[in-house]
């Protein structure tokens, strides 16, 4: 899509607003709503300019990032998606991309530790995280020491053919 | 207590408080990345948590365009919101102090505006919504970066709270270019609150708090408040020195003389006019119940209008409707 105003570049901004009862759209380049003034990156509620994130990254960044491909495994978004829409895919991404994006999130709030309230039901979920193969061991022989305790030692013979199987894989 | 239709503490000058606070739910990618469907499934959720509470839900696809615009005239929700409103839902209340927007930039946007300064009351609002929806939602948040968001700008607390404020006396002065860089060193963003970025009319101005991590709920809305109690005191001051000008007080008589007898008034005109009369109100120098004047600029805008009358009024006919509804009001 074409800027609206100077009709050369490709439109990057888009502004929606309330105007004389309509909702409308407008559709700019980025240095087109450079000179109209629409730069306030922090305008929450009257305009939506995602896009002018991507301004809180350097461009080295983008060119550098061999990963660039990889992907967010919960939603699909690359680094790069990110990037162009202003928009973070989902909450894992914050966890997958998290050391590409701590620079920008520096440079937006000045600091990265989270200083606020915590939700009262779950202290830190992101999404559920694939456990590592030792987390997975350590998780059987506490349960295997239980099967013992208990007597039940069929599954404590399961557990241990499995614990043996996951430590070959190693 | 609805906003526009009442006062409170310094309310002459502090028209409204907006606290809003952005969550998102871990089952879900953002809002970006769902389906109309998902996102009714995200209303639906909410819905069903909040069925106790006095919330009316409003499944934005059923209301008119002139209704949804309206909405976002009055504050309630943002101009976003209403230019898409497909799998999107509202939850609002009869005063009009709580909506929660469902699926704009985050899954949850829940939202108290308030008349005057009043942001501990209006966060007390927003956390106890906030509470009660965390204790069924798992709520997407991360131990280095708090409450997860579509847009990294508002991670950390989520929370953004606002303050309106009219100031015309401090704009005459010139004084405003010069405090909205001083806010800025402070964490905060001043701007106009019409949509406006160059020229304000109306001389309302919105100040913000900026950051959202690193930063608390408690001292981001104490940073807020006491700043914007200085911009009061300021604002106070510069008005009682602006009514001995007798230019400015031609000013605040011919406004109301325009407003007592036009036949047409635009939006913005009333908006621009009603500027003066406030200042007039706010030093006795005019005796009109201010909370009429806010009314007046918020339920004479366009949609809002069109959307009482439930017609498709033009511009023409709503310029003359306006002026009729003001001189009703007035004399």
């Amino acid at each position: 899509m074409l800027c609206q105003n100077c009709k050369k570049n490709e439109a990057t901004t888009h502004i929606k607003r309330v105007i004389n009862g309509e909702a409308t759209q407008s559709h700019l380049c980025s240095a087109c709503a450079q000179s109209l003034g629409y730069n306030n990156f922090f305008d929450d509620f009257t305009f939506n300019l995602p896009s002018l994130f991507s301004g809180f990254f350097d461009d080295s960044m983008l060119a550098l990032s061999e990963s660039r491909l990889e992907r967010c495994e919960i939603c699909g978004s690359s680094f790069d998606d990110i990037i162009k829409s202003g928009n973070v895919g989902c909450a894992n991404c914050y966890e997958k991309f998290y050391s590409k994006l701590l620079p920008s999130i520096q440079r937006i709030h000045g600091r990265v530790k989270h200083a606020g309230s915590v939700p009262q039901s779950t202290a830190d979920v992101v999404v559920p995280k694939e456990k590592t193969t030792e987390e997975k061991i350590a998780d059987m022989q506490k349960e295997m020491g239980k099967a013992i305790e208990e007597q039940n030692f069929e599954r404590a013979a399961v557990l241990r053919d499995e614990i043996k199987k996951l430590k070959g894989e190693n | 207590m609805n906003w526009y239709r009442n006062l409170a503490e310094q309310g002459d000058i502090c028209l409204s408080t907006r606290v809003r606070l952005a969550r998102n739910i871990t089952q879900y990618p953002f809002p970006a990345r769902l389906s109309a469907e998902q996102k009714r499934e995200v209303g639906e959720a909410v819905r069903e948590i909040l069925k106790d509470e006095a919330l009316q839900f409003i499944d934005m696809t059923s209301l008119s365009p002139a209704q949804t615009v309206s909405l976002a005239e009055k504050h309630l929700i943002s101009p976003e919101f209403a230019c898409d409103t497909q799998g999107r839902s509202l939850m609002l209340s009869e005063d009009e102090d709580i909506s929660i927007m469902i699926c704009e930039e985050d899954h949850l946007r829940i939202q108290t505006i308030l008349p005057g300064l009043s942001l501990d009351e209006a966060f007390t609002q927003a956390q106890k919504l906030d509470e009660k929806l965390g204790s069924r939602l798992s709520y997407a948040f991360h131990s280095q970066l708090g409450y997860l968001t579509q847009c990294p700008t508002n991670i950390g607390t989520g929370l953004r709270a606002s303050v309106m404020l009219h100031l015309p006396a401090l704009k005459e002065k010139g004084a405003l270019h010069r405090l909205s860089t001083t806010v800025a060193k402070l964490g905060l963003t001043l701007r106009g609150s019409y949509g406006e970025v160059s020229e304000v009319s109306g001389d309302v101005y919105q100040l913000s708090n900026q950051v959202t991590l690193g930063i608390s709920e408690e001292a981001a809305i104490k940073n807020l408040n006491s700043i914007a109690m200085q911009i009061i005191t300021q604002e106070k001051q510069a008005r009682a020195a602006l009514v001995k000008d007798d230019d400015y007080l031609d000013r605040i008589y011919r406004a109301y003389g325009i407003l007592k007898s036009a036949h047409k008034l635009t939006t913005n005109e009333l908006i621009k006019l009603i500027s003066f009369v406030r200042v007039g109100v706010s030093e006795g120098i005019l005796s009109i119940p201010a909370e009429k004047l806010k009314e007046l600029t918020v339920t004479l805008q366009p949609a809002t209008l069109n959307a009482a009358m439930n017609k498709a009024l033009n511009q023409s006919e709503r310029d003359v409707l306006r002026a009729q509804r003001v001189k009703e009001e007035l004399l």
